[in-house]
């Protein structure tokens, strides 16, 4: 495997976790949501070990395993189950419908390109276009944070938002340090279990996951 | 012999050790108001000592002490000026301290002691840091413990929510006056030239040479927050408060001594720091100085509260003060050091004389407060026959704050007019015509607070009991009480008659600040006469008076007692009324009635008057209420505004919290955006 073959690889990739992160703002059911993210995830790790592999940064394999077993098995398998146990299957409602959305992805994504296009003339990485694509994942994850209301699709707005960052982490510096990724990989679970505690602590207070509800929470005057 | 700045050290460390010590004995209450409120005169004297030794040779000593943070230890500094502060603060701790021991006792075993102990000896060991510090570091902490502690001690009848807000009121305009204090340090020491932290010491500030426009900013940062702390108007609104609500003994160390440390900061600030100054700097001080005295003696004219009106009196004498700073300062601007020598005297005379009379009647009134449990005036009279000791020790303290003679509430405000008297010698002619105009507010201001007295002693002290539990039940105060009142009186006409010693003794401080003499001429004929600039000018004898109201009284006594028929008693006349009630008396609104309607446009005033219809005769009148609330402009002028803009702001502002997630995610989403944009 050729260096321009890795990197046409990586491209195609950095193409496919995009479209993932607008599937997950099309995506209306909350269990597809959660495949979608899986399908990141895989993607994500993947990716990594292309690079690990066309860079000869050997400790990027353990970066991408990890990711496997995190966002590929092990995040999804807890939202899984808190799905279920939850009986949350309806539809999400949005603040700002599909649509609209979709458009304002695609906003953010050409303003992501314009912002890394001064980056992209100085690196010499192999992997310094797909910069503008973790940039646009970040954001697409804010935006879904933004115009969603159901707390389980904040959540994974979140999570996608840490996969854009572990991706920028990626292609901007070839990875961060181990300890660094290890560290992060364990927040992360740790998030998860917190988040997990809190859905359940709503879910008993408003009887619903609609953050919407959480404005009682303000004080009127 | 100690030098005096080890005496003053002992001092302060003897209070400070008293503030740790007073919890140990609180198991035995009366050994322990005795003993701490004791050892507190005793260290009050020890300040005194101190301070005259050091005001009489002009000695300068410092130290500097191994407190403070590394590299930035705490300075000490004992000069004259400090030194008379020093005088002021511990003469009036010592009277304080005496009488307290009769009041704390009197306050029974519903309250905690140890609290009031505790902060009454910080309360003075900050006063006397606040003059001995050296450094602008060391002057900060002494400021917040002196403000903190008087915060608390303002509090200590803390279930009456009337008590907490005066006390908040004070703490809020305390600290936003220690705030531009702060501010006006940070001038001079980044103006000093110094590297970065040897500026905070005073000695760098002394000699800092500051642009005229810095050394303008500091000088009105500081006096902006020193007229704060002393209730120059319009900063005055916190004294009528907190002072009523103040236990008295603690309201006489307020208005007395801890108004006073804003006048020493000033004059470091202007004589000692700056130096060079123009004479509009000393034209403000003494236009603020007066509208504090005339619109304070107006104020207070109104009041019924006896505490607040003695409040308000205190707006009055510190604007006194200032009126004799402000002058001295134009003089000092124009290079006339005896005249500037003069009006400094005669306001630092001020500030003595009003420390001890301001202080005798804040125990006066906490005796009356004491004996009556009353504070309106209204409820009172007739004291004179059940407090035969306190009545005539008030009497003495009003008629010093009238500046009548031979008290020595006279001779400063006589100091004062003289020095008002020599400014034709100004070479400004704008100055030499308004500056007489002010010496004619200022006699206003003494004929107005002459006519408060009156209706004070005459409504308090005399005619009948009006109020409400039986008269039999009032009774004299305990010796301690009377004691500490009657040392502050002695002292009234001590320097009443023999201002020539005083003002001999006062001048190494004019000296050293700007540079002129004045005992040499003021005492030239000895000690009987006081003659300020020159025998030709004018001249006072404090002891002649003395002597001449003392025989003119003693004349008019042995007239009336001579022979044993030469006085009868027999009942008041009732002008042909069946029955005279103490309902009938003149009361205390009646009295100030004429000045409310001639100057009622300088307050708030609602009269209401309502007649209630007579029950068998409709058309006949069955009662009458009579409502009058007076209130201060300044409060809704300048104060309740600013409340209102900062509620306004703080309304708007609490508009961002929506309570929708979405709505604070937007927010961060849209700042990171517009962050990338403009950064990017």
């Amino acid at each position: 495997m050729t260096h321009t073959f890795a990197a046409q690889l990586n491209s195609l990739l950095a193409a496919l976790i995009l479209l993932s992160a607008f599937a997950l703002l099309a995506q209306r059911k909350i269990m597809g949501l959660v495949h979608i993210f899986a399908w990141q995830g895989l993607l994500l790790s993947l990716s990594t070990a292309v690079i690990g592999y066309a860079s000869g940064e050997h400790h990027l394999y353990i970066s991408s395993l990890l990711t496997l077993g995190m966002k590929v098995i092990l995040l999804p398998y807890i939202l899984y189950k808190l799905v279920h146990k939850l009986k949350i299957h309806r539809d999400i409602e949005a603040v700002v419908n599909v649509p609209t959305t979709m458009l304002l992805g695609i906003i953010l994504v050409v303003f992501s390109y314009h912002l890394t296009a001064p980056i992209r003339e100085l690196s010499n990485l192999m992997t310094r276009s797909t910069l503008a694509v973790a940039l646009a994942t970040i954001m697409l994850g804010m935006l879904m944070m933004v115009t969603r209301r159901h707390a389980v699709t904040q959540i994974l707005g979140f999570l996608a938002m840490e996969n854009g960052l572990f991706f920028a982490a990626t292609s901007a510096t070839y990875g961060m340090p181990m300890v660094v990724e290890l560290g992060v990989a364990l927040d992360l679970l740790i998030a998860a279990f917190i988040f997990g505690i809190f859905f359940f602590h709503i879910n008993t207070t408003f009887e619903s996951l609609d953050v919407e509800q959480m404005a009682k929470l303000k004080e009127t005057d | 012999m100690p030098a005096a700045l080890d005496i003053a050290g002992f001092s302060v460390l003897l209070l400070l050790v008293l503030a740790v010590a007073a919890p140990l004995f609180r198991p035995v209450r009366t050994l322990q108001i005795t003993l701490v409120f004791s050892l507190a005169a005793v260290a009050s004297l020890a300040a005194v000592v101190a301070g005259v030794m050091t005001v009489a040779d002009g000695s300068v000593a410092s130290a500097a002490m191994t407190l403070g943070l590394p590299g930035l230890p705490f300075h000490l500094r004992l000069d004259p000026l400090a030194g008379f502060f020093l005088v002021v603060i511990g003469l009036m701790g010592f009277f304080v301290s005496i009488y307290s021991i009769g009041y704390v006792k009197g306050y029974g075993g519903q309250r905690s002691m140890t609290q009031m102990i505790c902060f009454y000896t910080l309360f003075l060991a900050g006063m006397l840091l606040v003059v001995l510090a050296d450094d602008a570091y060391f002057f900060l902490v002494a400021w917040e413990l002196m403000a903190a502690a008087s915060y608390f001690l303002v509090m200590y009848e803390d279930e009456k929510g009337e008590n907490r807000r005066a006390a908040f009121l004070y703490l809020l305009i305390a600290h936003v006056g220690a705030l531009a204090i702060l501010l006006a340090f940070g001038v001079m020491a980044g103006q000093s030239g110094r590297p970065v932290f040897d500026g905070y010491t005073f000695d760098a500030m002394r000699t800092a040479q500051l642009t005229p426009g810095w050394a303008a900013a500091a000088f009105f940062l500081a006096f902006f927050g020193f007229a704060a702390k002393a209730g120059v108007i319009p900063l005055h609104v916190w004294l009528p408060e907190a002072h009523p609500v103040a236990p008295s003994n603690i309201s006489a160390l307020m208005s007395g001594v801890m108004l006073k440390t804003s006048i020493y900061g000033i004059c470091r600030f202007a004589f000692d720091f700056i130096k060079e100054f123009p004479w509009w700097w000393g034209g403000i001080v003494l236009v603020l100085g007066l509208i504090s005295a005339v619109m304070g003696v107006l104020y207070a004219l109104m009041q019924h509260d006896l505490k607040r009106l003695l409040a308000y009196h205190s707006v009055e004498n510190i604007g006194i003060i200032l009126i004799g700073l402000g002058l001295s300062m134009i003089f000092a601007a124009f290079h006339l050091p005896t005249l500037a020598a003069l009006a400094l005297v005669a306001a630092l005379y001020h500030t003595l004389n009003h420390a001890v009379f301001k202080g005798l009647l804040f125990m006066g009134a906490g005796a009356v407060l004491h004996a009556t449990h009353e504070r309106n005036m209204e409820e009172m009279g007739g004291l004179i026959h059940r407090m035969p000791w306190t009545a005539p020790l008030f009497l003495v303290g009003c008629v010093s704050i009238s500046a009548l003679p031979p008290f020595n509430g006279f001779v400063s405000e006589w100091l004062t007019f003289q020095a008002f008297l020599l400014s034709p010698s100004l070479p400004h002619p704008l100055l030499k015509l308004l500056i007489p105009l002010g010496a004619a507010m200022l006699a206003l201001t003494g004929a107005l607070a002459a006519a408060c007295f009156v209706k004070v002693f005459g409504v308090v002290f005399l005619g009948q009991w009006r109020g409400h539990q039986k008269r039999e039940r009032i009774h004299e105060v305990g010796p301690s009480m009377r004691a500490g009142m009657l040392l502050a009186s002695i002292s009234c006409l001590l320097l009443g008659i023999f201002p020539t010693w005083v003002i001999g003794w006062l001048d190494t401080i004019p000296e050293q600040l700007c540079g002129g003499r004045l005992a040499e001429s003021a005492g030239k004929f000895g000690w009987m006469w006081l003659t300020p600039i020159a025998h030709g000018r004018a001249s006072y004898s404090g002891p002649m008076v003395f002597i001449g109201i003392l025989a003119v009284v003693a004349v008019t006594w042995l007239l009336l007692h001579a022979r044993a028929t030469s006085s009868r008693r027999v009942p008041i006349w009732d002008c042909g009324f069946a029955r005279l009630t103490p309902r009938m008396q003149y009361t205390a609104s009646a009295f100030s009635m004429p000045i409310r309607r001639v100057l009622g446009f300088l307050f708030a005033v609602r009269e209401q008057v309502e007649v209630v219809p007579h029950t068998n005769h409709p058309s006949l009148p069955g009662s009458l209420q009579y409502r009058l609330r007076i209130r201060d402009r300044f409060w809704n002028w300048l104060y309740v505004p600013q409340g209102d803009a900062a509620y306004w702001i703080a309304r708007q502002v609490g508009k961002l919290q929506q309570g929708r997630i979405q709505i604070y995610l937007l927010y961060s989403f849209v700042t990171l955006i517009v962050l990338l944009v403009f950064l990017g």
